[in-house]
Parts: C-alpha cells; sequence; structure tokens
C-alpha cells in the first residue's frame, strides 16, 4: 500500500511535471483554431523551452540574489502544490503536507516571490508589474478561499484528499452549493493564471501586462523555468478544478486497473477543460485593470453565495 | 529555604524584576559612561532570559503563588505566575533578551545623556512589565500597568525635541489613562460583587464570585475599552502610528511586540478567568470590533508611506485578528462548544506570539535602516540589500512571516484562525451559523492584503536602485544588533516550522482558560505536523513543504548547472528596450499604494493635489487621513473646550466671588444633611 502510494505519489509529480507545457500548448493551439488561424502545434512550449535552455543567461546589474533563486523557488513551490491536489487517487502520501488553505498560502508564497524578484532590478516596468500582481492576489485568493470552503463544510475537512473523498463518494450527486463554486472558480483561475479577461497572455505592449511586466527582466534558464512555473500553475489550478468539481473517476484504492483508468479519464477531462479555457478566453475581451476588482468581487460574492446555499439547503 | 529558590518559577521572575531595577537604579550612577550604560542594555538582556527560562518552567508546573509585605494595610502584594500568564512571560522574555541586545549597539550613536536617560526608563518599563503579568489583585496590577504607562510614555517622547514626539506622547498618554480609568471601576465593580472588603480584590477571590449577567457585562465593556486603549482597537487606535514613528527604534519593537499584547493578556484575564461565564454576544461584539480593526489596519498600512507608521498600522491589523480570535473563544466557549473554543483560543495565543516575534524584528530592522540612512520614507530608501545584507536577510524572513505564508509563522495562527472560523457551523442560533464563516473571507482579506503591504514594505525599501545617493554610503547593522535581528528572526522560523512543539506551550493555559479536556485532544500532532482533532484529516506540516522547497530547488540549480551550462553574462537592464532607467523611474511607495487607494477610495479621507496639464515642473501629492480622527477625536477635544469655558465662567478674579462659593457650599451641605 505505502509503495503503491509512493509510486502513485512519483507518477503524478511527473505528470504534472512534464504535462504542464503540453496543456499549455493543447490551450494555445485550441485557441488558434478559434481565432482561424493554423497554430504551433501544442508542443510548441516544449521547443521554447528547450530554446530558452540552451541561451546565455543574461542578468542585468544590480541584480540581488532575490532575482536569482526566484525562479527556482517558484518552480519548487508549484511542483508542491502540483503534487499535493490528488489528481488520480487520493493516497498521495504527500497530500497531508498541505490542506486547501495551506495550498492557497503555497500560491500566495510564490506570488510574493515573483513580485519581490520583479522589484528586484529597480525598473518601471517591474514594480508596476509587482504591485498589479499583488493587487490580483489580494483580490483573488479570498475568493478562491471562499470557493474551497464550500466543499470543505461539506466534507467537515479542510484536506483536499477528504474533501475528493467525500465528493467522489457520492454519486453523481449534485450539491447545488458547488455550482455557484464552480463558477466562482473559473472566474479565479482566470485571473491567477494571467488569462484573458484579468489579463492578456499574448501582450506585447508592457504598459497593458501584468503577469508578463513581472518577468521582462529574465532571459535563458531563469525564463524557461518561470515559464515551466506557470504552466505547472495552470495544470495545478485544472486538477484542483477537476478534483472538486469532477472527481468521479477517480480510483479509491490506487489499484493498478484503477489507475490505468483514472489517467485516461484524466487525460480526457484535461483536454476538455484546456479546450473549453481557449472557448471562453476567445469569447472575452479584456478588462481595464481597475474593472478587475469588480471581476473578481463578483467570483467572491458567488462564492460566498454558494456558502449560503450550503447553509440554507443543510447538504 | 535557599535551595528552594531557584525551584519556582515566580521566584526567578522576581529576581529578573529585580535585576532590571537595579540596572535602571545604576544608570542614574553610570550617567557619564557610553560603554557602561550599553553593558546595561546587555544585562538588561540577561535579566529577560532568565524570564524566559522561568516562563517556560512555569508553563508546566502548577500555578505558584506568593505575597510579598508591601501594598495597602490589609492588601498584601499578591503575585502569581499561572501557565496563563507564562504563556506572555515566556513571549516578553523572549522578544525583550533580542530588543535588549540590540538596543545595546543601536544607541551607540546617541548622545550619552539620551542614553542614560534611555536606559533608566527603558529598565523601569520592563519591571513594570513583568510585574503586570505576575500581579495577583488589582491593586499591583493598577500600579504596575500605570507605571508601564508612564515609563513607555517618557520613553516615546525621548526625542523631546521633537513637536511631533510631544504630541504623539501626550495622545498616548491620554488614552492610556482614559483606558485606566476603565480598568479601575471595572475591578471596582469586580471587588464590590465579592463582599470581601479589601481582600476582595485579588484576583482569586474575584474569580470565585459570580456576577450577574448585567454587572458582569458591565465590567466586560469596561475591560474592553481599558485593555482595547492599551491594545489599539478600533476606533481607541489612533495613538500608535503616531507613536511609533517619533520613538527610537527598540522603542517602537518593545511597544509593538510586548507592550500591545499586555492589551491582550488583560481581556483574555478579565473575560475568560475572571469572569468565567461569558455571554454569546460579548463574542459577537469582540468578532465584529476585531474583524473591522483588522480590515481598517490593513488598509491603511497599505497606504502608508513612511515605514515606521506602515508597520504600526500592520501592528492594528494583527491585533484586530487577535481580537477576533478571542471573540470566537468566548463565542464558543458561551455555547459550551468546549473544543472549538480551545482550538480559537490556541489560534489568538499563537498569533499573539508571532505578531511580538516578527513585528519586534520588523522594527528593530527600521532601526539599523534607520540608523545607515536617517531616512523614514520608504519613498527615498532602495537598493539597500546590497549595502545591508544581513538586515535584508533577516528581514525578508520577517517580511513573509508578517505576510502570513508558509513555511513561516503568520501562517500558521492563521491556518488555525482559519480553521476554527469553519469550524463554526453548529450554533444553536441558524444566523450564527451562516454569518460567522462568512468572517473567515474577512480575515483571508486581510491576510491578502498584509502580503500587498509587505512586498511594498520589503520590496522599496530593500531592492531595486538607490533612490538617494546618499544611501550608497549605508552600513549594515554592527554585531549587537545583529544578534537581535538573528533571534528573532530564528523564532519566526522556529514557530514557523514546529507548530505541534508551539501549540504544546499554549496547552496549559487553554487548560486553564477552557479545560483540560478540550485542551489536551484538541490539535494532535508530533514533531512534522499540526492536525486538528483526530476526527478530521486537515493537516499542515511545514517542515515537509520547506523539505520540498528546498530539496526541489537544490536539485533544480544542479541539474541546470549540469544540463544547461550557459555563461551568465551582466549587462544592463532590458526595460522593455527603453534606454534610460534612472533611480526616479521606480515606483514610490505612493506609487505603490495607488491600486489600494484606488480600490478602497472610500475608506480614506484623501486629498491629492494633481498637476495642471502645462506645468514645468509638475508635483502630484496625495495626503491621506484617518477619518476617525474627525469623526471622534476632533469632536471630544471640541466638546472639552467648550466644556472648559463654561467652567471658566465660573472662576472670576474677585475673591469675594470664591468665598460666595464657599459659603453657598457650606449651605447646600447644611440643607442635605438630615
Amino acid at each position: 500500500m505505502t509503495d503503491r502510494a509512493l509510486a502513485l505519489q512519483f507518477l503524478q509529480s511527473v505528470l504534472v511535471l512534464a504535462g504542464a507545457p503540453l496543456l499549455a500548448g493543447w490551450v494555445e493551439q485550441c485557441r488558434a483554431w478559434l481565432g482561424n488561424r493554423r497554430g504551433a502545434g501544442p508542443l510548441q512550449p516544449y521547443r521554447v523551452l528547450r530554446k530558452l535552455w540552451r541561451k546565455e543567461l543574461v542578468v542585468a546589474h544590480g541584480a540581488s540574489w532575490v532575482f536569482r533563486g526566484a525562479p527556482y523557488v517558484l518552480v519548487a513551490a508549484m511542483i508542491i502544490a502540483g503534487s499535493i491536489v490528488p489528481l488520480l487517487a487520493p493516497i498521495l502520501p504527500l497530500a497531508p503536507a498541505a490542506d486547501a488553505i495551506a495550498l492557497v498560502g503555497v500560491f500566495a508564497l510564490a506570488r510574493m516571490v515573483s513580485a519581490l524578484a520583479a522589484m528586484d532590478i529597480g525598473t518601471a516596468f517591474g514594480s508596476m508589474g509587482a504591485r498589479r500582481e499583488m493587487l490580483i492576489g489580494f483580490l483573488a485568493e479570498p475568493a478562491l478561499l471562499m470557493v474551497l470552503f464550500t466543499p470543505a463544510l461539506i466534507s467537515h475537512s479542510t484536506s483536499l484528499a477528504a474533501i475528493v473523498r467525500q465528493l467522489a463518494a457520492t454519486h453523481l450527486l449534485l450539491y447545488p452549493s458547488m455550482a455557484f463554486a464552480a463558477s466562482a472558480y473559473v472566474m479565479v483561475l482566470l485571473a491567477e493564471n494571467a488569462r484573458l479577461p484579468v489579463d492578456n497572455p499574448d501582450t506585447h505592449l508592457e504598459l497593458t501586462m501584468i503577469h508578463g511586466a513581472l518577468h521582462l527582466e529574465y532571459t535563458g534558464r531563469h525564463l524557461a523555468l518561470i515559464e515551466w512555473a506557470a504552466a505547472i500553475k495552470l495544470v495545478t489550478y485544472m486538477a484542483i478544478g477537476i478534483a472538486l468539481f469532477l472527481p468521479w473517476g477517480m480510483s479509491a484504492t490506487g489499484s493498478l486497473s484503477g489507475i490505468a483508468f483514472a489517467t485516461g479519464l484524466l487525460a480526457m477531462k484535461m483536454t476538455a477543460a484546456g479546450a473549453a479555457l481557449a472557448f471562453i478566453e476567445t469569447l472575452l475581451a479584456k478588462l481595464r485593470l481597475f474593472r478587475v476588482p469588480e471581476f473578481l468581487g463578483t467570483a467572491f460574492m458567488v462564492a460566498v453565495l454558494g456558502i449560503l446555499v450550503h447553509f440554507l439547503l443543510g447538504t | 529555604m535557599i535551595a528552594q529558590v531557584g525551584h519556582d518559577p515566580l521566584d526567578l521572575t522576581l529576581a529578573a524584576c529585580a535585576i532590571w531595577l537595579v540596572l535602571a537604579a545604576a544608570s542614574l550612577a553610570l550617567s557619564r559612561r557610553p560603554r557602561a550604560l550599553r553593558a546595561l542594555f546587555v544585562g538588561g538582556s540577561a535579566g529577560s532570559f532568565l524570564f524566559l527560562t522561568a516562563g517556560l518552567r512555569a508553563l508546566f508546573a502548577p500555578a505558584s503563588h506568593m505575597t510579598l509585605p508591601f501594598g495597602l494595610p490589609q492588601l498584601a502584594f499578591h503575585l502569581h505566575l499561572d501557565p496563563l500568564a507564562a504563556v506572555f512571560v515566556v513571549l516578553f522574555g523572549f522578544t525583550s533578551v533580542a530588543i535588549s541586545l540590540f538596543a545595546a549597539g543601536y544607541l551607540r550613536h546617541e548622545p550619552t545623556a539620551h542614553v542614560a536617560r534611555m536606559a533608566g526608563q527603558y529598565h523601569l518599563l520592563l519591571a513594570a512589565i513583568g510585574l503586570v503579568l505576575l500581579a495577583d489583585d488589582a491593586y499591583v496590577f493598577l500600579v504596575a500597568w500605570e507605571t508601564m504607562a508612564w515609563s513607555s510614555y517618557l520613553l516615546i517622547i525621548s526625542d523631546d525635541h521633537m513637536v511631533q514626539a510631544r504630541r504623539a506622547g501626550l495622545l498616548y498618554l491620554v488614552t492610556e489613562h482614559m483606558g485606566a480609568i476603565a480598568l479601575m471601576l471595572a475591578f471596582g465593580i469586580l471587588q464590590s460583587a465579592t463582599h470581601a472588603g479589601l481582600a476582595g480584590y485579588a484576583f482569586p477571590v474575584m474569580r470565585a464570585t459570580t456576577l450577574t449577567p448585567e454587572m458582569a457585562s458591565t465590567v466586560f465593556a469596561l475591560g474592553l475599552f481599558g485593555f482595547g486603549a492599551k491594545a489599539g482597537f478600533l476606533p481607541l487606535h489612533a495613538w500608535l502610528p503616531e507613536a511609533h514613528p517619533v520613538a527610537p527604534s527598540p522603542v517602537s519593537a518593545l511597544l509593538s511586540g510586548v507592550l500591545l499584547k499586555l492589551g491582550i493578556y488583560g481581556l483574555l484575564l478579565v473575560t475568560l478567568e475572571l469572569l468565567h461565564a461569558p455571554l454569546w454576544w460579548w463574542g459577537i461584539v469582540m468578532l465584529v470590533l476585531g474583524l473591522t480593526t483588522a480590515l481598517f489596519g490593513a488598509i491603511y498600512s497599505a497606504a502608508q508611506n513612511d515605514m515606521k507608521r506602515l508597520l504600526s498600522y500592520s501592528s492594528i491589523e494583527n491585533i484586530g485578528l487577535i481580537l477576533a480570535g478571542i471573540g470566537l473563544t468566548v463565542l464558543f466557549e458561551a455555547y459550551h462548544m468546549a473544543s472549538l473554543a480551545a482550538l480559537a483560543l490556541m489560534a489568538t495565543l499563537y498569533h499573539t506570539l508571532n505578531h511580538a516575534v516578527f513585528k519586534s524584528l520588523l522594527f528593530l530592522g527600521t532601526g539599523s535602516i534607520l540608523h545607515a540612512t536617517a531616512e523614514r520614507n520608504l519613498g527615498r530608501l532602495g537598493g539597500l540589500i546590497h549595502r545591508m545584507p544581513w538586515v535584508a536577510a533577516l528581514l525578508l524572513i520577517g517580511s513573509f512571516a508578517a505576510a502570513g505564508v508558509p513555511p513561516f509563522n503568520g501562517f500558521v495562527s492563521e491556518w488555525l484562525l482559519l480553521q476554527s472560523f469553519l469550524g463554526a457551523t453548529s450554533f444553536p442560533q441558524p444566523y450564527l451559523n451562516m454569518a460567522v464563516p462568512l468572517g473567515a473571507a474577512a480575515v483571508v482579506l486581510v491576510a491578502g492584503l498584509a502580503a500587498y503591504v509587505m512586498v511594498k514594505f520589503y520590496g522599496i525599501s530593500f531592492l531595486g536602485q538607490p533612490r538617494e545617493p546618499a544611501l550608497k554610503a549605508a552600513e549594515d547593522a554592527g554585531p549587537h544588533e545583529r544578534t537581535g535581528l538573528l533571534l528573532l528572526a530564528a523564532g519566526c522560523l522556529f514557530l514557523g516550522l514546529f507548530p505541534a512543539w508551539t501549540v504544546d506551550l499554549f496547552r496549559p493555559a487553554v487548560a486553564q482558560l477552557i479545560g483540560p479536556a478540550a485542551a489536551q485532544d484538541t490539535l494532535a500532532g508530533n514533531v512534522f505536523s499540526c492536525r486538528l482533532h483526530a476526527a478530521t484529516q486537515a493537516d499542515y506540516r511545514p517542515l515537509v513543504v520547506l523539505g520540498a522547497l528546498a530539496l526541489v530547488s537544490a536539485t533544480l540549480v544542479f541539474l541546470l548547472r549540469r544540463l544547461a551550462p550557459a555563461p551568465l553574462r551582466r549587462t544592463d537592464a532590458w526595460n522593455g528596450g527603453h534606454e534610460a532607467r534612472t533611480a526616479r523611474m521606480q515606483d514610490t511607495a505612493e506609487g505603490f499604494g495607488q491600486p489600494i487607494r484606488h480600490v478602497f477610495a472610500s475608506f480614506f479621507r484623501m486629498q491629492i493635489e494633481r498637476p495642471a496639464a502645462a506645468e514645468t515642473t509638475p508635483v502630484y501629492a496625495s495626503r491621506i487621513e484617518d477619518p476617525l480622527w474627525y469623526a471622534i477625536y476632533l469632536p471630544i477635544v471640541r466638546s472639552v473646550s467648550r466644556l472648559s469655558e463654561w467652567v471658566a465662567l465660573l472662576r472670576r478674579r474677585r475673591i469675594a466671588i470664591y468665598l460666595l462659593y464657599a459659603f453657598a457650599t457650606l449651605v447646600i451641605l447644611l440643607v442635605l444633611t438630615p
């Protein structure tokens, strides 16, 4: 049992690490198709990473150890987050390291580190990106926690494994409160992963950037790590969404056939979720920065409604 | 008899208080010798260490009592050391060890007369704080409380040539005395209910008496006001952002780290110890007040430009969270939900200790910056990480701790607090069930804002390019200062990484206030984990998080060096292709706070000066003021001065008028006498 759990943990961490660029590439490919372009194929992020890895590392004068260390901490934080969320079976040995609240905390740590790194060189764009990123952070974090509280109240535990076990065990029983939580979650996911309508991942104009402005000064392997971390973050957010709102099909015990089935199903869910994300992004236009608080405020209120519905219906 | 001395922690704490008093007296004799004066602070630090060890032993010892032959006739000084007091003894001992050491180095640039005065007042303050914690009757408590208020007042106005310092000191003193009057009334009511005469002032006698709900609520309200004036609950917070910036940094650290916590100690003492059957609505009052205070503090600290003001608003925020924790504890206790009350109390105590450690660290760090640069305005700092590597590295730990991110200590107590909010789902009143979890949302918003504030504080002061040429000559902190900062940073890491051990420190105090059974079964865990009750699976293992972070980062560094050994080249910043790049293009503190001012515009009383379109030397300035100052404090000032005008009407310059007053008084008294 423990051997199997360890093997599963290893499998999941590797899946998240290696598969993250594929999901990012898939989303881009779908966006290209929806935009009537041919696209570079879902493997493009791997090529970008390989290119960046080989390139010379250029660091600005005046960059301190905060700047140079940040990419490593970022990737490490994202790998931890990606290794904790139950993907295939809720029996991960690393899962007790952090519950839902601590997971949000790990994301907050990553955000702080990247904001500080952006301020390290002392450019106008860096500090602008840092303050925008922190603005989105403090607005999105409460919304995200409120989303996580609904399933936590349903399963009387903030442990993600316990939540998944509880939700996956109820055969397609629909919780009305979870519908609210799900819609709020999608909004938070868009904001936290620098997606439209909050941030435009394709922009080249620095003044409109949020996430991009944070990493303007990074090159070479540092930039590769940051891009990779962003991909892992997206896949982790997708995984949290799937674990909370579509947990069915996960293997309860971690048997070999169960894992194989769960892996196949997960691939399908991720493909569908990636396509849905591209679809949503294609429909939306970017919001002005100061409309973002309204957007995230709406997400927060919807999540709170979910909690109230939970209490009103008593389920 | 001598063999017993040293066995009882209470003796050790008294010895520490005696050391401090001796040091305070010695400062008078040594007032011309700067080195000796600074050595006094090292001695004070040793006294604090003694105090700390006594506290650690008292945590796991039965409460001890002692009567000293001073005080009023029929009311000797009652002293005690029980687990609740011991938690605060540990808090005070640990932070003051570091603060005193820091002060020994910090004061080397100050004029000798100044140091001599501070040494006396500082050690008197330490002794008074110690005595507040040891007091076991209302008389000693108030004597120590007032000594504490006076000596801290004198320390705040150390730089009394500054008008701001004198004004801040006066505001502090008035607020403290308003609070002290409320406390006297509260203790008076408690004493009169015991019907035991002077002996009724002793806390054990008060504890044995049960008050009627009306009387108990009056005592609660007076206590909340009195201790709130010390802790800085809304709207009694106004002295904090005025007093902290003008006080010398070790004093700011002591104010924020320890003195505010004594307000928390007093509130716990009155609501959960002396009034042992709290009413549910007290909890609601404290919960709402606490969350409001926390939000207020967080929003205002994000808008500050002075680094010490920013930190003092952040103290208001943390005090608010602690008050919310007490409110939750009282609410659970009132409904006899003991295990949840125990959890909420642990969260409260944990956050109190955390805040003491990281806020002292941050305030001491601002002291080092202040000495190196003579600048408190964040907008004139920048790039200090290159000149002050030690302070920068240690304050990074403090900033992460204050922002409440794992695996640092601020996160653990926020985690516990959120867990206790989430547990609040089985009250007999359904609307409470719905309303209380929403408090968790406020806590998270506050935590998110705290992260914003800390990025602002750290990023603007330590990172980026130096905004003033003078900063390039800044020097790192000296060995004493480094040791003090290092101790506190180590405290942040310990409290963050070993929550299960830390929680064990609070268990006896929780057993004392809530009940032994609840204290035992809440938060099971071993070194690695901090787990709620055995039934739930919610778990947090900071050591694993840190270990994984370190392991993955190290592996990546190693692998990338091996697999992608591209050389590193230093060059000018890319900056989006713009060539000109000066230090003035970075965000100032105002610039970094701009989104906050925009989002929370309706919370501020704000004046903005915008330059006209064609101005050649454009000036942009925004001034943010506290609306409560205008809504509450100034009306009070106005009505007091109007009242004194009326009183002045009675005053005539002729002696005949005064004789008439005396005669009239006599007549009235004769008429009234039966």
